[in-house]
């Protein structure tokens, strides 16, 4: 048998009319990246607070370390770190205080608790800030303060809610090679996220939920494959070249796909786009664009966005079924 | 950040729980000291938040004495403050709990404590390590009420012992009838609204009392209310053991309504902290 590290069955959960979890099953493998995969109010953080035992479910079953999420609640949380959607870090305390707080309460001695807490805010950047209330950090510093909270008891399995919303792409960088780490020493991460794209960059496999309902999990690339990969985006700084942009690009498509202008709603016109197979057409692209001479303002590599992914995998977009 | 350069070794995962040292120390206590160190730093590093238990008892104090007290005392100042700080110290108590409730409420909103019920801590444990705090604001009320009140002209009539017994009974009454914030803390949706409840039922049980006129005076069913209200024989005990007279009666009430409290508050208080996610 597989060794399952989170195992749920048939979750459901209302709260008042809304039916956040709709028979949501679950499985990670142990030393591997969940990504769990879904738009505001899909029901995600609804999911972790089950798994991470703040929230009994009205039906299904868990298990997180083999551990019956609802029969040993005490014992899960021995097991588990837990960063929620917003940093809940104590404003008041400094740094270290924080952690030595969180480590006292997981029975560390005091001087156990204050190394683990030198350890962690060196790792995580924060040594300088360590002495200071929490309340002057900025937000990055919060979200890596949190994060290094969740991992004082050196978790088996760790839960990160939306880890990188609402912070700038370097800072997001930093968080996904914290995951890195996490799991290259040994941990299990189960994560959430609203983007494709940062699902792809770390998990294992992808679990795509809607309304409380699991509707898709695969590999990143089984999943690519389905919702279409990534997609080459050329914008010409003379709007007159874009007919030869698109010659361009037809050449590199993938298989049986021609180039077509941007005109998806809420995109900026005068961009041309075409779905690809690999870097190898980024390579392609630029050689003819500068043979050409032509001068760009754009030109990029997107993976589907969300609303893509739902567009494919439900036939209907995200803002259609919010009406 | 330096996170994908360099790992410790420091940080590699333990299949089983880091080894916990035996400690002869309950959970519940260990946990609710801890927590309630984290309540202690946060008083110390905000100390305007302490404004209920000092300024503000002092401003009512000096009210009462020099504007309300020639006219309720027939112009004895001296006497009526006698009469008054055993009095005021018990409302002072009262009051000076309901910050606690609007502070939780502030945490659970914050988020605070979801990191708490994520971890292997009994659930009441940031409930009472609270709480246990709290006995810091308590003790400032005390001292700063007795220390302004001897430089006013009020003398201790009984002796250091009745003295000390007062301050141990006003801070145990704080803790037992603080719970009340507590759970109206857990109910309530804004910090703002614990206030509001609270005052609505403070101010009656206060000034519905023998704090500031002897109960002699009143009509007939507020006489009632008073003999019925917990503050009067806390005041009566207080009294008692600050400027002399019979202590044992109201001592003993009050002994029973701190009982009372407890049962019938820390349950509530927990129950709705459990349902509040």
């Amino acid at each position: 048998m597989e060794d399952l590290v989170v195992r749920a069955e048939g979750l459901r959960k209302r709260f008042g009319k809304t039916q956040a979890l709709d028979g949501v099953d679950l499985a990670m493998r142990r030393g591997t990246v969940l990504g769990v995969l879904g738009p505001n109010g899909a029901g995600k953080t609804t999911a972790v607070r089950v798994l991470a035992t703040l929230l009994r479910p009205d039906e299904g079953s868990a298990f997180v370390a083999g551990i019956d999420v609802l029969k040993r609640p005490q014992d899960v949380r021995r097991v588990v770190g837990l960063t929620g959607q917003y940093a809940s870090v104590d404003e008041d305390l400094t740094g270290v205080q924080n952690l030595v707080l969180i480590g006292r309460l997981l029975d560390m001695t005091g001087r156990d608790a204050r190394q683990r807490a030198d350890e962690l805010l060196a790792w995580f950047d924060l040594a300088e800030a360590g002495q200071r209330p929490a309340k002057t950090y900025s937000g990055g510093m919060r979200r890596r303060l949190d994060l290094a909270a969740s991992l004082v008891g050196h978790p088996e399995v760790i839960f990160l809610d939306e880890p990188t919303t609402g912070l700038d792409p370097a800072k997001r960088e930093d968080m996904w090679g914290v995951v890195r780490n996490q799991v290259a020493s040994g941990a299990s991460v189960l994560l959430t996220t609203q983007y494709l794209e940062e699902a792809d960059a770390l998990a294992d496999e992808i679990v795509v939920v809607n309304h409380g309902k699991v509707i898709a999990h695969d590999t990143p690339d089984g999943l690519k494959r389905r919702v279409g990969g990534q997609t080459l985006r050329v914008r010409p700084a003379d709007q007159s070249r874009l007919p030869e942009v698109l010659q361009v690009l037809d050449a590199v498509a993938a298989p049986g796909m021609t180039a077509v202008r941007d005109e998806a709603a809420g995109s900026r016109p005068g961009a041309a786009s075409v779905p690809v197979t690999g870097d190898a057409a980024l390579a392609g692209a630029i050689t003819q664009l500068s043979r050409s001479g032509i001068e760009v303002t754009e030109l990029a590599l997107h993976l589907p966005s969300l609303d893509e992914v739902f567009h494919t995998l439900t036939g209907r977009t995200k803002t259609e079924e919010l009406v | 950040m330096s996170t994908q350069t360099a790992t410790p070794p420091a940080l590699t995962h333990h299949s089983v729980a880091p080894d916990r040292p035996k400690r002869s120390m309950p959970a519940l206590i260990r946990h609710s000291a801890a927590l309630a160190q984290r309540s202690l730093i946060k008083t110390i590093r905000t100390p305007e938040a302490l404004i209920d238990v000092t300024i503000q008892p002092v401003i009512f104090l000096l009210l009462f004495t020099y504007l309300f007290g020639g006219a309720i005392a027939d112009g004895d100042r001296h006497a009526y403050l006698q009469f008054l700080l055993p009095g005021m110290l018990a409302q002072s108590l009262a009051m000076g709990g309901v910050a606690l409730g609007q502070n939780l409420n502030a945490d659970i909103e914050k988020g605070v404590f979801d990191r708490f019920r994520s971890l292997p801590i009994s659930r009441s444990a940031p409930l009472v390590g609270a709480v246990l705090a709290d006995v810091i604001r308590y003790l400032t009320v005390c001292v700063v009420m007795l220390s302004f009140g001897t430089i006013m002209g009020f003398r201790v009539e009984t002796g250091v012992v009745p003295a000390i017994a007062a301050v141990a009974l006003s801070i145990g009454f704080g803790l037992c009838f603080c719970w009340i914030s507590v759970w109206v803390g857990m109910l309530a949706r804004t910090s703002g609204a614990v206030q509001g409840i609270m005052f609505l039922l403070v101010l009656p049980l206060t000034f519905g009392s023998n704090v500031f006129v002897s109960s002699e005076t009143l009509p007939g069913w507020l006489q009632a209310f008073v003999a019925v209200n917990p503050i009067t024989p806390l005041v009566g005990a207080i009294r008692g053991l600050l400027v002399g007279g019979p202590v044992a009666g109201d001592l003993l009430q009050t002994l029973a309504w701190m009982a009372g409290l407890l049962v019938v508050f820390v349950p509530l208080a927990l129950r709705a902290y459990a349902k509040r996610a």
